[in-house]
């Protein structure tokens, strides 16, 4: 059974406050739902995305071959997450750049593009934008929250800032804050857009460039992090892209790994925004729930009343297991409900967004299991 | 151990209430019957995914885990009962892990399988290691790597300074007091520190 998903976009005239102390005014929300919201409203599920994912959670766009949504292997019809069963919302976070008010989009304050002056968000200001967008929906609790990497933060955070409104929290491939290495390989890609000749300070726009070059080394460089070391291997190696001998060129493509970083940082300069790619590396940074009780995650996670799922994977370097097992602890120390699945999956970060049996089987368990805890009907 | 009468048993050691941990859970059954009967709440351990699997269709809590690197997710003192229902034979650092019960729980419940019943003794006087359904396993595919017996147990509880509180058997299902060490297939311990003990 296919889904049709369509997008919708709803204005939200009030302001809404910054944790960093901007205010975004007259914004919009651009999102999909899928399945049906029963009466009683308590099969929502709200859905978060990371980097560089959108609204387009699940199923195909109507007429458009190779539309599938970023998750469509985890929600859709009898998935994991069944759309039969629950109401699936998927939101595109501001500061983004696919639909949702963004740095490419009129600054009404000033009549002029944001470009670099669109307000820094955090990981808790997305939350407050969801959670108006439920509100407007006619959602007051949520049957789960769920997400991967910088959705799993936002996930987490919904558990905190609105403990009363979720049941389910699932937290995927996630960490409670990130490590210097992490912080480091976000602001070398920053240094790599913010560089380019094109970028003009963030103003670009107005030059009717994009600063391609940026994006692509920003891209490359994440695609690796995402990635195991042995599955590049086995995916790579030492392949060349043409012949068996070597070129002895510096210039070159010569191995196809090369080929591969090219062509994944090409196709994403074509379609991201560079302004977006700054804002939400550095929500990642900033995420730090624990930094307001003295770097204490288990007196941080104390508030939080729903039920955990969390998940990681062995191989994934970028949000490590161990990290996971920091939120895991934290959760057990304040007698939290909480589930943990350590995946041994060979595919790195990306793992949490391919089709891997158990992990898929651990999720479809969790949501069967809160269908039938708190009876939640069609 | 999956009887109803053996799980009854177990279940009857734990106090109404208890926070519980149960170190390699299995399917969450024990647990499962704990939150039901008993009004308890906690956690399974567990390192087989189809077995974490079983637990969440349960409603169970469970945390994916191997055992052999410890129990250091856990405080002190934070659990009322640690269960570890043959689960020590499995493990390479049975000592440590027995240890790490009592720091992580005020009361420990212990099973395994008792190695010096009757009927392996003959067996292995006879010049084979024993096949039994307790012990269903070739010496070469075991995953019991820690043969004990219950005497053995015994001796382990006290160079530690583990008290006692309870011991006894099951010959399959049925209850064993007189005699464990020759006549249980499986060994049942329940322990607290020792007062003096520091832990």
């Amino acid at each position: 059974m296919s889904l049709i998903a369509t997008p919708q976009t709803m204005q939200f005239k009030p302001a809404l406050q910054l944790k960093g102390g901007g205010v975004l005014q007259d914004y919009q929300l651009t999102y999909e739902t899928y399945g049906e919201l029963n009466a009683q409203k308590d099969n929502a599920v709200l859905i978060c995305h990371a980097l560089n994912a959108s609204h387009h959670v699940a199923g195909t766009y109507e007429g458009v071959s190779k539309s599938e949504g970023w998750w469509d292997n985890m929600i859709g019809p009898g998935k994991p997450v069944d759309t039969q069963r629950f109401f699936v919302i998927g939101v595109n976070n501001p500061g983004s750049c696919f639909g949702s008010t963004g740095p490419m989009h009129t600054n009404p304050a000033s009549g002029k593009i944001y470009g670099a002056d669109f307000p820094v968000v955090t990981v808790e200001d997305w939350v407050d934008a969801q959670a108006r967008l439920l509100d407007a929906l006619g959602i007051d609790v949520l049957a789960a929250v769920m997400g991967g990497s910088l959705g799993g933060m936002q996930a987490l955070s919904w558990s905190l800032q609105y403990p009363e409104r979720v049941k389910h929290a699932v937290v995927i491939a996630s960490a409670p804050n990130l490590n210097a290495e992490n912080i480091a390989f976000n602001e070398v890609a920053r240094r790599a857009i913010v560089t380019d000749p094109d970028f003009h300070d963030g103003h670009f726009y107005e030059h009717n460039l994009v600063p391609k070059r940026g994006l692509r080394i920003a891209r490359m460089l994440g695609h690796i992090t995402y990635l195991s070391d042995d599955v590049m291997n086995t995916k790579f190696g030492r392949m060349l892209q043409s012949g068996d001998d070597f070129k002895y060129s510096t210039l070159d493509i010569e191995f196809q790994i090369e080929s591969y970083l090219r062509y994944q940082g090409d196709k994403f300069s074509e379609y991201f925004d560079a302004n977006t790619y700054l804002l939400i590396t550095r929500a990642l940074d900033y995420f730090d729930p624990a930094k307001a009780y003295a770097n204490d995650l288990t007196a941080a996670l104390a508030r939080a009343k729903a039920k955990f799922l969390l998940v990681s994977f062995t191989t994934d370097w970028r949000f490590a297991p161990s990290r996971s097992r920091e939120i895991v602890q934290a959760l057990i120390s304040n007698k939290c409900d909480v589930s943990y699945a350590e995946i041994d999956a060979p595919h790195g970060h990306d793992a949490f967004l391919l089709d891997d049996k158990r992990y898929l089987n651990v999720v479809r368990s969790f949501f069967q299991q809160i269908q039938s805890s708190s009876g939640v009907r069609q | 151990m999956s009887s109803l009468q053996v799980m009854q048993t177990l279940a009857a050691m734990v106090p109404y209430g208890s926070r519980v941990l149960d170190l390699g859970c299995g399917d969450g059954s024990l647990l499962s019957h704990l939150i039901k009967t008993r009004g308890c709440s906690g956690y399974g351990v567990e390192i087989n995914d189809d077995n974490l699997v079983a637990c969440i269709q349960r409603s169970v809590n469970v945390i994916q885990l191997n055992l052999d690197q410890g129990l250091s997710m856990f405080a002190d003192q934070s659990f009322d009962v640690v269960l570890q229902i043959d689960t020590l034979q499995n493990l390479r650092n049975a000592e440590t892990m027995l240890l790490e019960t009592l720091r992580v729980g005020r009361m420990g419940i212990i099973t395994f399988p008792n190695f010096a019943h009757w009927f392996n003794r003959w067996s292995v006087l006879a010049g084979r290691m024993p096949i039994t359904r307790k012990l269903p396993y070739q010496w070469y595919d075991t995953p019991n790597i820690r043969v004990g017996t219950f005497a053995d147990f015994q001796a382990l509880a006290n160079d530690n300074q583990l008290h006692i509180e309870t011991s006894f058997g099951f010959a399959d299902e049925k209850l064993v007091r007189w005699c464990p060490n020759l006549r249980a297939t499986t060994a049942v311990f329940q322990l607290t520190a020792a007062p003096h003990r520091k832990l």
